[in-house]
């Protein structure tokens, strides 16, 4: 046995090794072949289903489930695909409890929706594993386009232009592509490495280059792909964190949620991966709750998320706080961080103060509670950096901090579209980016046609 | 507490609940199953002469399934029993000694000479069995062969043999019809002017349950090949429903007893079957879906929904449906009903609309004042009721009759509170000439 979950500090190794691979397990183990035809046979095939209008990508839900319930799981996953190449990861990452199966009737009739985004990775992961490619390139028109990103935006973006014969090189900051899939989804989420898996099985579909390593500002600059191709997609997602501003944020053990997840993602050995013994989690959107969860997971013996608002509030869903609830995270109200305590330049505790709204506006109470805290996890919004698109030329016009675009994705400037996080209209989820990135590639090739 | 004791042509038994001559009741170990079970009787396994006949070595069953693989419909090619004969009536002996308060009854097919019949009936009666069914039903393999269906598809040698066997008998004979027939009153007919005591149906419907595709042979399959096959479970329900209230209604059997078969699954299946006429029931597939102890819950469920309807015997609900049944032409035109969702329990599928308006007669919005409502449009309504068939919720649309006085928006006619029926209706050539 380890120190296990009691040891002081920031500490690897809380769990018996063999814990780590039951903790992170699939949180909704996937359905075999006969579960999926009983719940499929659940669709009452609604005319002009709430469902679709619910989907961002607007997936024809009833037609798929019909086909699964015929015994159809290709033609299934084609239905799906169509609206959604990511399909097979929105399938997983779908907060469908705020969406599709929220919509559904049967949740009107009984509080039991159909399980839609199960039966979407059933229809999925199927053709998936066949391999079955249901796109064919056709003969390049000759128009190259660079896609900024290889997030889901950008990747959804690639292959809708791929599929019109467009070449596309994608130009990718990080090591790996799949954004935030790859670095940012919870473990439990996306196992076995689909991330990946869904980014080979995207591009096979060929014309599609991804550069890992290429940084727009670091080491391209807009001007040149402005000059060097026909068109640009620009997904970027977003690559700052919003900071506590709390005195004393910077002492060792405050740590930005989303990189704790990114290093967990791509951790090898789960159990070399340090966490704290109590861990305050300062946020109350699915960031918060993944990052809270996820400790917990690891080990830490006390994990508490503090928001400082209500529950109502909160951006995760009541399917995701009930998550955090039943993997034994605390979930604390109406309070905010006002000073990290530290010693020798460690935190040992934060210290929040209690708040109110006021007319709608919130305040500080003035009462303050102190958190014995070995780790704080900032969760609090992440930002977009403008920096990246510096040396372009004429700038960007922004809105809200984040990209403008118009209805059909494009910006300010000529010959460059947007879309997922970094644009203003998008709302931070991976099917959003999707069917902006799928979107721009739709208007995109219609200039490109002109 | 109800008293569901049966009297099925002076057998008798605990209650009418029955297991019908099939593999449930083709040995001593399954009937002293079933009758531990709790069921009221059985009719045993089709006797044939010796040598025993031979079944397939492959799949002999096929069927079709609802949601969650639940079976809804059931096919054999099984034939009659392939146990000697001597065998099978020493064991009928054995049980009927056994088990002196249920009924047993014993199915038979023999070539049709009244010999074969006469010498089998004797050693029938040997048993000391309440009775005997003739199998002229099933419709594979014994037909072929001149016997089941073969028979049962001319009323004239229904009525040959169930005379020779009446002849030749004091058991009361009751004669299992094939619903493999256009009009099933005429064998019923032919029966009764043989004499017998009863009928009972149906035995299986000719039927392919499925295509292998692979292969391009019907299940199940045979080495590549496949033939028909009997029909019966849940799905035959409504086929059989309707040729035991044919025979009911129809004047020249009027009064012959029936013995209902066909899908009964629960006490409910059983009351409906009973309420057209049947004077008690026979089971199989049920039984063969789910095991022997079904048969706690059809005699709960009969007594206690008895007791609640005040029904003291079966006598009192045997055929009370009967007058009900009526020709179309009989029908009340003047009676109008329009659909009526109910806005509460509506959970906006959009079935109703869709059917109503790719289909039928576009009686129902999708959107009203741009919001999602479901409504019926009284002017267009005709009263069809697909809208109810196809709701999900039940109870959520229902069909509301017009009162006499009211203006049915659609015909723009003033219901009347008369009755009126096609006969004399004015569309009706023939009504016109009566009334010239
Ligand atoms: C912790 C966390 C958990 C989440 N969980 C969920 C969930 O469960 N369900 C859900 O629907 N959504 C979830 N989201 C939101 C979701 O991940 C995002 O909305 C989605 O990934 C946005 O896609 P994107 O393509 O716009 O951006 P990203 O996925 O962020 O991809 C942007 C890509 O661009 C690259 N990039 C950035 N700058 C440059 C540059 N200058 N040059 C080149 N490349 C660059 C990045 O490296 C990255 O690969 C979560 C987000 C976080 C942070
Ligand atoms: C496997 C099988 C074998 C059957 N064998 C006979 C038989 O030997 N004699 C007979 O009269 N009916 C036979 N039947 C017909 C049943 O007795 C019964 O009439 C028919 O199945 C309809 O009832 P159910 O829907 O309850 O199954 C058989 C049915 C099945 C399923
Ligand atoms: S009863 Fe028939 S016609 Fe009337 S609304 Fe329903 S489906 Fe339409």
């Amino acid at each position: 046995m380890t120190d296990g979950p009691f040891k002081e500090g920031i500490a690897a190794g809380r769990l018996a090794p063999q814990d780590y691979a039951g903790n992170f397990a699939d949180l909704h183990p996937p359905f075999d072949r006969h579960e999926a035809q009983v719940e499929a046979d659940r669709c009452y095939f609604c005319y002009d289903a709430p469902c679709v209008t619910a989907c961002p990508t607007a997936i024809d839900i009833p037609l798929f489930i019909r086909q699964i319930a015929t015994g159809n799981p290709m033609g299934s996953a084609r239905t799906i695909f169509d609206q959604n190449i990511l399909g097979g990861m929105c399938a997983r990452v779908c907060p469908t409890e705020t969406l599709c199966e929220e919509a559904c009737v049967r949740e009107a009739a009984e509080g039991k929706p159909v399980q839609i985004g199960r039966l979407q990775r059933y229809a999925t992961d199927t053709a998936m594993a066949a391999g079955r490619q249901f796109y064919d390139r056709p003969a390049s028109t000759g128009k190259r386009v660079a896609v900024v990103g290889a997030g889901p935006a950008g990747l959804a973006c690639a292959h809708r232009l791929a599929m019109y014969g467009h070449d596309v090189t994608v130009f990718e900051a990080r090591p790996k592509p799949g954004g935030l899939n790859e670095y940012g989804i919870a473990a439990y989420k996306t196992v076995d490495g689909f991330a990946q898996a869904e980014v080979d099985y995207v591009t096979a579909i060929g014309g599609i280059a991804i550069e890992n390593g290429k940084a727009l500002g670091r080491d391209l600059s807009l001007g040149e792909l402005t000059g060097g191709f026909d068109a640009v997609f620009l997904g970027m997602g977003l690559g700052g964190v919003n900071a506590l501003r709390a005195e004393g944020e910077e002492a060792a053990g405050v740590d930005d949620a989303v990189g704790f997840i990114a290093e967990l993602r791509q951790a090898s050995d789960l159990a070399a991966l340090p966490v704290g013994r109590r861990v305050v989690v300062i946020g109350g959107g699915m960031t918060a709750i993944d990052a809270a969860v996820q400790a917990k997971l690891l080990g830490a013996e006390e994990v508490t998320i503090c928001y400082r608002r209500g529950k109502e509030r909160m951006n995760a869903s009541d399917y995701e706080q009930d998550l955090a609830a039943a993997n034994g995270v605390t979930i604390r109200h109406w309070l905010q961080p006002r000073r990290v305590v530290a010693e020798d330049g460690t935190v040992r505790a934060i210290e929040l103060e209690y708040t109110r709204e006021e007319g709608g506006r919130l305040a500080g109470t003035g009462e303050t509670v102190t958190l014995a805290a070995d780790q704080v996890f900032k969760a609090i919004g992440q930002t977009f950096e403008p920096a990246g698109l510096n040396g372009s030329g004429p700038s960007i016009a922004m809105e809200g901090g984040r990209i403008r675009v118009d209805a059909e994705g494009r910006t300010s400037l000529d010959k460059v579209w947007a879309g997922g996080d970094c644009v203003a209209a998008g709302d931070d989820l991976t099917v959003t980016a999707v069917a902006q990135g799928r979107d721009a590639a739709e208007a995109m090739h219609r200039a490109l046609a002109r | 507490m109800a008293d569901i004791r049966n009297d099925f042509v002076g057998i008798k038994s605990p209650n009418p609940f029955w297991l019908a001559s099939a593999p449930p009741t083709d040995k001593e170990y399954n009937v002293v199953r079933a009758f531990k079970a709790g069921w009221g009787g059985v009719v045993w396994k089709t006797l044939g002469e010796d040598p025993p006949i031979v079944n397939v070595n492959g799949p002999r069953y096929g069927a079709i399934w609802g949601a969650d693989r639940r079976l809804l419909g059931f096919n054999n090619i099984e034939l009659i029993t392939d146990r000697k004969l001597q065998t099978n009536l020493q064991e009928i002996k054995a049980v009927k000694k056994a088990w002196p308060d249920r009924a047993v009854v014993v199915s038979l097919m023999v070539p049709c000479e009244e010999d074969n019949w006469k010498a089998i009936l004797r050693a029938v009666e040997e048993t000391e069995a309440d009775g005997v069914e003739l199998n002229f039903g099933c419709p594979h393999g014994m037909s072929e062969r001149g016997m089941g269906s073969a028979v049962g598809q001319v009323p004239e040698y229904i009525e040959m043999v169930t005379r020779w066997c009446k002849a030749n008998t004091r058991m009361p004979v009751i004669v299992k019809l094939t619903p493999n027939i256009t009009d099933v009153r005429y064998p019923a007919r032919a029966a009764k002017a043989g004499g017998a005591d009863a009928v009972s149906l149906i035995n299986t419907i000719n039927s392919i349950t499925g295509v292998n595709l692979d292969h391009f042979a019907p299940e199940p399959m045979i080495d590549g090949k496949g033939s028909h096959g009997g029909y019966c479970g849940p799905a035959v329900k409504p086929i059989a429903m309707n040729m035991v209230a044919e025979i009911a209604r129809d004047p020249e059997t009027a009064g012959l007893p029936i013995s209902g078969i066909g899908g009964i699954t629960t006490w409910r299946d059983a009351a409906e079957f009973m309420a057209l006429g049947a004077g008690n029931v026979q089971v199989c597939t049920a039984a063969m879906t789910y095991g022997f102890k079904i048969v706690e819950e059809m005699i709960a469920g009969l007594s206690e929904w008895m007791d609640a309807r005040g029904h003291a015997s079966l006598d009192a609900i045997v055929g009370r449906a009967v007058p009900n049944i009526s020709d179309w032409q009989h029908l009340n035109l003047n009676y109008v009903t329009k659909a009526r969702i109910d806005q509460e329990l509506c959970i906006k599928c959009g079935r109703c609309h869709i059917a109503c308006e790719d289909t039928s007669h576009q009686a129902i919005t999708s959107m009203v004042d741009g919001v999602r409502h479901f409504e019926v449009i009284d002017a267009e309504c005709v009263g069809c009721n697909l809208c109810v068939n196809v709701c999900p919720v039940e109870n959520c649309i229902t069909m509301e009759p017009l009162a006499a006085g009211v203006v049915d928006q659609r015909t723009g006619r003033t219901v009347e509170p008369t009755y009126a029926n096609w006969t004399t209706h004015p569309n009706n050539p023939a009504a016109r000439v009566a009334a010239e």
